[in-house]
């Protein structure tokens, strides 16, 4: 597994909505430990793009391949187990159950009982969360459930995470141990990261990617992104509005 | 030749009535998104009006059948959407459990009223014979008052502004009421014309079956299995599942028995629902007709 | 009230609590043959197994979220499944097997079909519906001598009468005495409630619970919900045949009516008005409500007018009053302040709208002032 292994990449990837194309032809490829950054306005089709990589919508067309095989066919458990961890852009957990028991149900799918338990001990100290160990996470304030989620998506060791507006709902504070954490967490996993927090993604970004219109506008460093015109036209621009 | 003739006859009256017993159905389940599991008592009601007026008032069987029932099961629907329904939108098990309830509820009040014996209405019109066959001129009339509804369904929702002004809410409600259309006069007055598009359908099938409290249990389950398989264009999918579930069940029927005939429609069903999940038309579209 | 309810579940869900109902069945176990009264140990017998039915529903629907409207389809198949097993073997161990195998194989191949298809939970109503719909019209039709399994008619409507029945496993005379019969039923009932109880405790149970409450999420952990939710169908329905073939050592007798939608009507009605999402709750609601329509006057499947009239009452009037629906989330159960402030506003409010409009307003404004004053729900609607 060398640094210059490609980890993701995606042939032609298109996700048609009766007459709508949301992903339109995407070739998207990026390396083994990378920390990639996914912009665009609203409706570029980044959610959509994360949903086709996890099976939640079939793609209309084109390919998936993780780690060199074909998981186009795979579905969404399948892709699980190869790897691939997502948090969503509204927090998906198990708002019924507490904090401690969403974190253990995604050890146990890795660890036998006891070492599941040790598990998420762990986890829920680094996620900060163990003062509310035996709250049900429905009851939790919305930056703690995004805390819960990243929680379950780590206890996974996925070797590429997607993280969709991570700090959503987040104070400035918990924005900032975000991207603590998210450094951290790149140490052991390639990332994909859909933000509108251009502050946020100043701070953690190497290569940024830009959608609209479902398809790749333009893909750079975060420097270049931001001098770019074009961008600024169709993004920026419009952002500022 | 002529066994072929009254085959094809058969077929046509299996569709219509499938097509017949799904039409309110699709008003209420297809647009609204309402589990009504109270369906089955609908179209018996419309039944017991046909009885009721004939038996004891002496009113034509026409006017029963095409104007009284559906007006009063419309007029039961109405009431039941203020204190039942409209407090359930959006809750699906909520709504089927509570429609189930009301089912329950009408076979309970019917029976009390008329008892739990079976009660026919004498098919109009006689027979016609058809070579060495001879079959009900009703069953002909049937098809096309199928024919004529199914048409008439269509006028109003591509052709009328209420027509659109339906469609319009089922598809997004908020966006309807910023245009000053109120979504629950909407709904109410939905709801109601389904229940009485179901009670024109049981008082149509009236003269065909026999009238009974407990007969809308046999109607229920095939009426949602057809607007189901049909999918998300709720009245042409509606008229396709039937299509497809009538001729089964009809040759299997005449080839075998028709107790077959059911089990291999419901097989049908269960097979097309594992290949389109969401119905024979469309996944992605949310067209309402 | 809130404060009761909420006891209730907890009690249901803790060890205690489970402890407390085991023992309560045990000591049933032991005390009632000392009373002498074969009468009342017969209909003791009668209620075991519709408390195993319920509880083979209050397991899918309160746990694995799968609202099966047909249940009585596989207490049927597994009646049938022993009433013709045991005329051709003359002996009931593997029919008593048999029993649950049967129905749990139908349920594995339907809930195949549902499950993998990912028909969502108001289309796998409709299908059990239909299933159990046509396998009612399906056994009724099979009164011809040509409908024989081995040695077994089916005989259609007139329904299989003089069943075997239990002996002791191996020697085919020696039928089990009344008492016997008795203690094997009530220990088959501890044995379900008391093995459901642990497979709910276990991380089997544990997803499952999970799988009702987010599918997706269980599912980008890499569950495969598929599996499970069949895995809890097909337990679902083994239990339930072992309802089925229990009630026909009651009677000795099984008919069509095994499949009739009115049980399996009555088998939701238990679950629902006992607390979805528990187990002692069903068990309570199945016995009172069996014990309400035995003094309406009819039997498990009769058709009485007062049983539907007032069954249907109850189920309406509990969807309405229970304001955040009846597929509570966990999170509702152990949510304890302002749930039964916001029911009463609810009532008050819905009250409000029936009056005559000179006394609507004050009414109303009672109600909107008693939610007011309720704290924010947190939640909005139901999934579905």
């Amino acid at each position: 597994m060398a640094e210059n292994d490609v980890i993701l990449e995606t042939r032609g990837l298109t996700m048609r909505f009766g007459g709508v194309v949301a992903v339109n032809n995407v070739d998207f490829s990026m390396k083994e430990g990378e920390l990639r950054c996914l912009i665009g306005p609203n409706g570029a089709g980044k959610s959509t793009f994360f949903k086709c990589l996890t099976r939640q919508y079939k793609p209309s067309a084109g390919q998936v391949f993780f780690r060199g095989a074909d998981i186009t066919s795979d579905i969404t458990f399948q892709i699980a187990r190869r790897g691939i961890g997502i948090k969503t852009q509204v927090p998906s957990v198990f708002d019924g159950l507490s904090v401690h028991e969403n974190i253990w149900l995604s050890a146990r799918r890795h660890h036998k009982t006891r070492a599941a338990n040790k598990i998420t001990d762990q986890i829920i100290e680094r996620v900060g969360l163990g003062h509310a160990t035996k709250q049900l996470v429905g009851r939790l304030a919305h930056g703690e459930r995004q805390w819960v989620e990243l929680g379950i998506v780590l206890t996974g060791e996925p070797k590429l995470i997607l993280l969709d507006e991570p700090t959503a709902g987040m104070t400035g504070d918990e924005v900032g141990r975000t991207t603590e954490l998210i450094r951290e967490i790149n140490r052991q996993a390639a990332l994909i990261v859909v933000e509108h927090d251009m502050q946020f993604i100043k701070a953690i970004a190497q290569k940024v990617t830009v959608f609209h219109h479902g398809q790749i506008l333009v893909e750079d460093t975060m420097i270049n992104i931001l001098s770019n015109q074009q961008v600024r036209d169709v993004y920026l621009g419009k952002h500022a509005v | 030749m002529d066994l072929i003739g009254i085959q094809i006859i058969q077929v046509l009256s299996g569709i219509a009535t499938l097509a017949l017993m799904g039409a309110g159905l699709a008003v209420i389940f297809g647009m609204m998104r309402v589990i009504n599991f109270a369906h089955g008592e609908f179209m018996m009601l419309g039944g017991y009006v046909v009885i009721v007026c004939t038996e004891q008032f002496g009113i034509n069987l026409w006017i029963a059948m095409l104007i009284i029932a559906p007006i009063f099961v419309g007029l039961v629907g109405l009431v039941f959407e203020r204190i039942l329904i409209r407090f359930l939108y959006g809750r699906m098990i909520d709504t089927l459990i509570a429609t189930w309830g009301l089912s329950l509820f009408l076979i309970g009040v019917v029976t009390w009223i008329f008892g739990n014996v079976t009660r026919g209405v004498q098919t109009p019109l006689g027979a016609y014979s058809f070579g060495d066959y001879s079959e009900k001129v009703y069953t002909l009339v049937m098809i096309a008052f199928t024919v004529v509804i199914y048409l008439a369904i269509f006028i109003v929702l591509r052709r009328t502004k209420l027509g659109l002004i339906a469609r319009g809410t089922m598809q997004n409600p908020n966006q309807a009421s910023c245009l000053g259309v109120s979504p629950p006069r909407v709904y109410m007055v939905t709801f109601a014309v389904g229940a009485a598009l179901t009670g024109l359908a049981g008082a149509i099938l009236a003269p065909l079956n026999t009238v009974i409290p407990t007969i809308g249990v046999s109607y229920v389950a095939q009426a949602f299995i057809t607007v189901i398989t049909g999918g998300a264009a709720a009245f042409t999918g509606t008229v396709l599942a039937s299509g497809v579930f009538g001729t089964v069940r009809q040759v299997i029927s005449f080839e075998w028995t028709p107790i077959l005939g059911q089990v291999f429609l419901l097989i049908t069903a269960v097979i097309l629902l594992r290949i389109f999940p969401t119905g024979i038309t469309g996944r992605f579209f949310r067209r309402s007709t | 009230m809130t404060d009761l309810m909420t006891s209730f579940r907890r009690f249901d869900s803790s060890r205690h609590g489970t402890w407390v109902v085991a023992g309560v069945m045990v000591v049933l176990l032991f005390i009632l043959p000392v009373l002498d009264d074969p009468l009342l140990l017969l209909q003791v017998r009668y209620y075991i197994s519709m408390i195993i039915l319920a509880l083979s529903m209050a397991f899918i629907w309160g746990f694995g979220g799968i609202m099966c409207f047909g249940q009585s389809m596989f207490f049927g198949l597994g009646g049938y499944a022993y009433a013709i097993a045991v005329g051709n073997f003359g002996e009931s161990t593997a029919p008593f097997f048999l029993a649950m195998i049967v129905p749990a194989l139908f349920a594995a191949f339907l809930g195949y079909f549902m499950f993998f298809g990912r028909l969502n939970d108001v289309y796998v109503a409709v299908i059990t519906l239909a299933v159990t719909l046509a396998l009612y019209y399906f056994i009724n039709s099979t009164s011809g001598d040509e409908y024989t399994i081995g040695k077994a008619r089916l005989m259609g409507f007139n329904g299989i009468s003089s069943i075997r029945k239990f002996n002791w496993p191996g020697d085919s005379t020696a039928l089990l005495s009344a008492n016997h019969l008795f203690y094997f039923a009530m220990g088959l009932l501890i044995a379900t409630y008391v093995g459901l109880k642990l497979l709910l405790g276990s991380t089997f149970g544990r997803v499952v619970v999970a799988v009702k409450e987010n599918e997706l999420r269980a599912e980008l952990l890499g569950y495969d919900v598929r599996l499970y939710k069949l895995a809890v169908f097909v337990i679902g329905a083994a239990i339930a045949g072992l309802a089925g073939c229990l009630s026909i050592n009651y009677k000795n007798f099984i008919s069509p009516n095994a499949f009739h939608l009115s049980l399996a009507a009555q088998i939701i009605m238990w679950v629902l008005v006992g607390g979805v999402g528990t187990l002692l709750g069903p068990i309570i609601g199945c016995v009172v409500l069996l014990y309400v329509s035995f003094i309406l006057g009819t039997g498990a499947s009769g058709g009485g007018l007062n049983t539907y009239l007032i069954f249907g009452l109850i189920v309406m009037i509990f969807v309405l009053v229970i304001p955040q629906g009846i597929v509570p989330t966990l999170r509702d159960w152990r949510e304890q302040g302002g749930r039964y402030r916001r029911m009463t506003a609810g009532a008050v409010l819905s009250m409000a709208e029936q009056l005559p409009a000179s006394s609507r307003a004050p009414v109303r404004a009672f109600g909107e002032r008693m939610l007011g004053l309720a704290p924010p729900s947190g939640h909005s609607g139901n999934k579905g």
